[in-house]
């Protein structure tokens, strides 16, 4: 049993990287669009703020200290008793 | 919902949109090569860490009702409806991970139902398990409908074309990976709804000239000074006394409905269930609190402001009419997001009804699977036979809920008081299992007759109130709170009475199920004392707790 447990914990994947991956493409795509992509109308619409620029700036942010979790603090599952007992 | 509302997507928010659906498809896979018991489809083979099962508990409720229903209401009534989150979820979540989440987990049961067996045998079980199952069924048919209207509104496809695509996202990757692919995209989408919701907050705050803007507007608007502070809430409850208001929202909100809702729901008890440990089982829910507590502000706030800003909703509203608030957060969106950020808001808002539905069809297969199927149909069947039971109960779920949406579609009245009927099992339930686990005396007649009884009386009250019948002077949230408070006490009347008439189980075989019958020893986590203070449960509960308190008194 514990031997099958270290082995499924071998191919654990870990949720943060996909969570940082997708929120830094989003970050990523709104800053662009934020510098290239800005009309006027779009900055009257929110009083003059770049809502993509803000916005893709606060979520490449949010992506790369979430990374950065994942990559400091790595899965491990401690080895423990037989939950069935 | 109309023409004003579709919102002018071009290719860059069709990419972000797809890119979600992608990453969610992708969380399946990688779960599915995790499943290789039936424990692991249905439980995750209790192998989750705590911060993971806390944020699914948060985002499994965060679904359709809850956003569009709260920024809703938040554009109707204002500050008071903090207290749905305040008074009406977090304390009745500590009181879950504290008081009641020792018996679930400690029990070693795989469901809220099996819990109900081992306690009073086959007939609350059956009582349990098939109303559950229906509900859920029915509710995941709600939440997908809510999911393609919104489709169709915001993109212009088909309804029927929305459904199906809908359905067979959130059933492909449902199916593949068990509850552990649910649970990751809910972590998932918990982030993408706060990556939605957020700038859509503060854009809207900085167009309504902050805070101090937001509060003069709506001193002048129709709701007036009183829709900034959280208490008494009469225009919420319904009451004209704002004493009896606070006593309603405490006891009738706070206690009886969410306590009901939150502590015996298996849709947000299965998340606990899967963590790896009696620690982390119990940090689930207060791990939770925290996020859940801080909600409101990006789902509340929107409404308000919708309710001041967009013209459709200001002018009915100034004007005294009926306007469709709970179009609010899309008007919004319209009104305040360029493209880019329009693609992000869209998929928060499939991804939170997308949340709702998975987490009524997880909840649901593994209550079919193990309470129906395995319990009176086919009992001793190797393991992988359940996980293939669960696999199609999934399929069949799914096809199901495109049906109830089809109905719900049709007929959108049935649909809310149905909603509102399911929501009167719960506050029996809770009685029931708070007495079934401090008083062995219990009976196992007394299970299903109290459970019966309170649902039963609770019916009743609703019918005679002004929403059905009119016998009763109240409607709204005040019948449904005084429901809800009736068939508790029926219910511990009730079941008090029965048991005193029947004969009790032998003491020796309620072992884990009651509290005086328990060896402390059962409920202890040895592990969790090694843990620091930060991540003890009663400790992060207590913090919990002091904060929401203070956030009562921020916004009395």
């Amino acid at each position: 049993m514990s031997d099958k447990k270290t082995a499924r914990a071998a191919r654990a994947f870990d949720v943060r990287t996909f969570i940082a991956a997708l929120i830094g493409l989003y970050g990523v795509i709104l800053l662009l669009t934020g510098i290239f992509g800005t009309s006027d109308a779009d900055l009257a619409k929110a009083d003059g703020l770049n809502v993509n620029l803000w916005t893709g700036l606060g979520l490449l942010a949010f992506a790369i200290a979430f990374q950065a979790w994942a990559m400091l603090r790595p899965v491990r599952v401690p080895p423990r008793k037989d939950p069935e007992q | 919902m109309d023409e004003a509302l579709r919102l002018d997507a071009n290719w860059i928010d069709y990419l972000l949109v797809a890119l979600y659906f992608g990453f969610v498809l992708g969380i399946g896979l990688a779960a599915r090569r995790q499943v290789s018991t039936s424990l692991d489809f249905f439980l995750s083979g209790r192998s989750l860490p705590a911060w993971v099962t806390g944020l699914a508990f948060v985002s499994a409720n965060l679904g359709a009702v809850e956003i569009v229903g709260m920024s809703a209401n938040g554009a109707n009534y204002g500050i008071a409806t903090m207290h749905y989150f305040w008074v009406g979820a977090v304390p009745a979540m500590l009181f879950l991970a504290i008081v009641m989440m020792p018996f679930y987990y400690g029990s070693k049961v795989r469901s809220v139902p099996e819990f109900m067996r081992r306690r009073f045998g086959t007939g609350a079980h059956l009582v349990n398990a098939i109303s559950f199952a229906v509900a859920q069924l029915l509710i995941a048919g709600i939440n997908l409908f809510l999911l393609a209207t919104v489709v169709e509104v915001m993109l212009g496809w088909s309804l029927i074309v929305s459904l199906v695509v809908a359905a067979l996202v959130v059933l492909t990757y449902t199916a593949l990976g068990g509850l552990s692919a649910a649970i990751y995209n809910e972590v998932l989408q918990f982030f993408v709804i706060v990556a939605a919701l957020l700038p859509l907050t503060l854009v809207g705050l900085h167009k309504v000239g902050g805070w101090d803007g937001l509060t003069a507007a709506v001193s002048d608007s129709p709701g007036g000074a009183e829709q900034l502070s959280s208490w008494p809430g009469t225009a919420l409850t319904g009451f004209d006394s704002p004493v009896l208001s606070v006593i309603g929202i405490v006891l009738g909100l706070g206690f009886v409905l969410s306590f009901g809702y939150w502590t015996t729901n298996f849709v947000e008890v299965q998340r606990a269930m899967a963590a790896d440990s009696m620690a982390s089982a119990q940090s689930t829910p207060v791990i939770g609190a925290f996020p859940k507590m801080f909600v409101p502000f990006i789902v509340v706030i929107p409404g308000m402001i919708a309710g001041v800003l967009v013209t459709e909703i200001a002018t009915e509203k100034a004007a005294g009419g009926e306007p469709a608030y709970n179009d609010s957060i899309l008007y919004l969106i319209r009104d305040l997001l360029p493209n880019g950020m329009l693609g992000v808001a869209i998929a928060g808002l499939l991804a939170s009804f997308m949340a709702g539905m998975a987490a009524n069809i997880s909840a649901f297969n593994t209550v079919f699977s193990y309470d129906l199927w395995q319990q009176y149909v086919k009992k001793d069947e190797p393991d992988e036979y359940y996980t293939k039971v669960g696999r199609w109960a999934t399929v069949g779920a799914t096809v199901i809920a495109i049906g109830t949406a089809g109905i719900a579609s049709q007929y959108s009245n049935i649909m809310d008081y149905l909603q509102t009927l399911f929501g009167f099992f719960n506050a029996p339930l809770f009685a029931t299992f708070i007495l079934g686990m401090f008083w062995k005396r219990m009976t196992a007649t007394a299970g299903w007759v109290g459970l019966v009884a309170g649902t039963a009386s609770a019916i009743g009250v609703y019918v005679l109130s002004g929403d059905v019948l009119g016998v009763i002077g109240l409607s709204g949230q005040g019948a449904a709170f005084v429901a809800a408070g009736v068939a508790f006490a029926v219910d511990i009347v009730v079941s008090v009475a029965v048991s005193l008439m029947t004969r009790p189980r032998e003491y020796a075989e309620l072992t884990g199920l009651v509290w005086s019958e328990t060896p402390r020893e059962t409920f202890r986590d040895v592990d969790a004392e090694a843990l620091p203070w930060f991540r003890q449960p009663t400790k992060l509960a207590g913090i919990a707790l002091v904060m929401v308190i203070g956030l009562n008194l921020l916004f009395l």
